[in-house]
Formats: C-alpha cells, sequence, structure tokens
C-alpha cells in the first residue's frame, strides 16, 4: 500500500493519537533499506552495462574485420580464377570458409551481448524508478512525522502563551487594529513633519492671501504701476 | 540554510516592507522549529521547520470548535476551492487546527524565503479576513 493511502486511511479514521507514528521507525528502516539496495544494483547494472557494451563494440569491430578478410579474400580467389589457378582458388576459398565459420561465432555472441544490453538497460532504469518512489515516500513519511514533532513542540507554546491563539476573530481584530493604529501613526507622523517644516502654517497663509510671496509681488506690481502712472 | 542561521539573517532584514522577528521554539525532540513573526503580528506566528526534502512554513488560522457547525463542510469546501488560487500558499489541517502553509525546496535562496514568509502572513491574515463569517461569535 502507497503511503499516502496509508496516511489518508490513518487521516479518515481519526482514531490516530497525537503524536502517534503513522509509519513507525522500522517502516522507515525498511524504506531506507530498499533506496540502498536499489542504488546497490544500479551500480552494479551500470558497470555491468559499461563492460558489456565495451565487449559488443570489440566483437563488431571483430565481425567487421573478418568481413573485410572476406572480401579481400574473395578478391584473391577470383584473380586465382582469372589465372587458371583452380587449386590456389579452393584453398582461399577454404581460408574464406573459415573465416565465415568464425564470423557465424562472433555473430551469436554479438546477439548474447546485445540482449544483455537490453535487460541491462531496463535494469538500471528499474532501479532508478525504485530509488525516486521510494525516496518519494519515503519524504512523505518523513515529512509527516516531523510536522507531528513540530506541531508537539509548538502545542506546548501556544499552551504557555493560551491568550494569543484562543480566537481567531479576536487575533483578527488585533491585527487589523494594529495596521489602523499604524496607519494613524504614519499619517500623524506626516502631519508632524509638515508643521515643522512649517508648510502647514504656510499653506494657511496662503490660503488667507497673506502670503509672503504676494505680499512682494503686490510691491513689485504697485511699483510698476507706480511708474507707468509717472 | 540551517534555522538558526535564518533566524539570525531575519533580523536584520526588512522586505517588501515588511520585518521579521523569530526564535527557536524550545523542542526537546529533533525536530527545530522556528517561530516567525512578521510584521509584529504575533497572533498569527509563522512555524518554520526543515526536513531533507523542504522547508516548511505553517501558520495556525483557528480551531475547528471555533467553526459554525453548520457552516463546517461549506467552509471546507471553500477553502479547497482558494488553494489553487491562493498564491504560494495551501490550506491544510493539522490535528484539530485549520492553517495555511507553503513548502520551499531546502536549497531556497534567503530571499525566496522571506518572500514566501511575507505572502504566507498576508494570506494567513486576508484568510482570517475572509473566513470569519464561518467561525462562531
Amino acid at each position: 500500500m502507497s503511503i499516502l493511502k496509508k496516511l489518508f486511511t490513518a487521516v479518515r479514521g481519526g482514531a490516530r493519537e497525537v503524536g502517534e507514528s503513522i509509519v513507525d521507525a522500522n517502516g522507515i528502516r525498511i524504506f531506507e533499506q530498499e533506496i540502498a539496495d536499489a542504488q546497490n544494483a544500479l551500480h552494479k547494472a551500470k558497470k555491468s552495462l559499461t563492460e558489456v557494451m565495451a565487449k559488443e563494440m570489440q566483437t563488431k569491430r571483430k565481425i567487421s574485420a573478418l568481413d573485410d578478410s572476406i572480401a579481400e579474400h574473395e578478391e584473391y580467389a577470383g584473380q586465382a580464377l582469372a589465372k587458371g589457378n583452380e587449386a590456389l582458388a579452393m584453398e582461399i576459398a577454404e581460408k574464406i570458409g573459415d573465416f565465415e565459420t568464425e564470423k557465424s561465432e562472433h555473430d551469436q555472441v554479438l546477439a548474447g551481448f546485445s540482449n544483455h544490453i537490453v535487460v541491462l538497460k531496463q535494469q538500471v532504469k528499474d532501479a532508478e524508478k525504485s530509488i525516486k518512489e521510494n525516496q518519494r515516500q519515503l519524504t512523505m513519511v518523513k515529512t509527516t512525522e516531523s510536522v507531528q514533532q513540530a506541531t508537539m513542540a509548538v502545542n506546548s507554546t501556544l499552551n504557555t502563551n493560551e491568550s494569543s491563539m484562543t480566537n481567531a476573530r479576536q487575533s483578527l481584530e488585533r491585527i487589523k487594529q494594529r495596521q489602523q493604529d499604524r496607519q494613524d501613526q504614519l499619517g500623524a507622523a506626516k502631519q508632524l513633519e509638515a508643521s515643522a517644516n512649517g508648510d502647514d502654517l504656510k499653506a494657511k497663509l496662503a490660503e488667507a492671501g497673506i502670503g509672503e510671496q504676494n505680499q512682494k509681488s503686490n510691491d513689485i506690481l504697485a511699483r510698476i504701476k507706480a511708474k507707468q502712472n509717472g | 540554510m540551517e534555522l538558526n542561521e535564518l533566524s539570525i539573517k531575519l533580523a536584520s532584514f526588512e522586505t517588501e516592507g515588511a520585518n521579521f522577528e523569530s526564535f527557536l521554539v524550545a523542542n526537546e525532540g529533533e525536530q527545530e522549529v522556528l517561530q516567525v513573526i512578521v510584521d509584529g503580528n504575533d497572533e498569527l506566528p509563522i512555524f518554520v521547520t526543515q526536513t531533507e526534502e523542504q522547508l516548511l512554513c505553517i501558520s495556525y488560522l483557528f480551531n475547528e470548535a471555533e467553526v459554525k457547525t453548520e457552516l463546517r463542510h461549506e467552509l471546507n469546501e471553500a477553502l479547497l476551492k482558494l488553494n489553487v488560487p491562493i498564491p504560494l500558499s495551501a490550506f491544510a489541517k493539522i490535528d484539530d487546527q485549520y492553517a495555511i502553509f507553503g513548502a520551499l525546496a531546502v536549497s531556497s535562496s534567503f530571499d525566496e524565503v522571506t518572500h514566501e514568509l511575507v505572502t504566507l502572513a498576508d494570506n494567513a491574515i486576508d484568510a482570517l479576513d475572509a473566513v470569519t463569517a464561518y467561525l462562531n461569535e
């Protein structure tokens, strides 16, 4: 049964005592052992795979060398026949026969290696899958465990500090109040800064038409008017 | 990143307009838990735990007992449906506590962790605000 299914059953049952492990320590060890075994198998399969692939290449090389020899000797036999030397051609033909026997032996070996490679590749895939799967399951077990442990720690903190967690409504109100307070403070600080800079008074003066700047321009305007009239 | 290292870094850090307070929860077990408070909202602390694969950030929202009995099914349904649209976080239930959480790869950078914490803190407040109608007066 997958861990998630086990967890689901445990959660649905609701019979679980707080802190009771869904998967016991033994269960975790089994997962860890399975991961270790799969990693071991993966390592072996990969090592065999490289060896067999090397042998496959060697065999292929041998076969291609034999093919070359066969072609070469067929050429020789042709030349011997052309020269009417039937006996020599026969000797060469025997040699070609030897090459072909050797080649068919290597062909069989090659087929064996190729099959072996397919099997090993499948083993590598299986081991990798198994590792990933077991690790995923183990993560679930470990997370469940650590959340349980953390919850116990958190609960003991909350119990000693009960007022802070008893009622979500009250918590929310307190938070909202704090946010409001902070905004009010910010607003007040802005006002304070404005008045400290004198912006506040200036603004009021300007509004009342008593601004220093206004006074000056009025004077200037009056002066210009006086000049024009004069 | 070790949790105590995270705690030290958080202390002098400010991001996205938020600041952090954090301390390791006293714990007899082997599981370390870092309690993080974002922007002084100690009503909704975030508990950070680390496993081999992931960094879990959990904030407890409310107790099952606080839910109006007749609306419980509807609430569960709504939370399941909100799981996808809510950014980075998901709803969960741990024992009889409803919670909101986010999970990060242990290889996450400090910036990613703080972004997660800030987002989770905001999501937690928004979520609580959104579900108050389902909770007992």
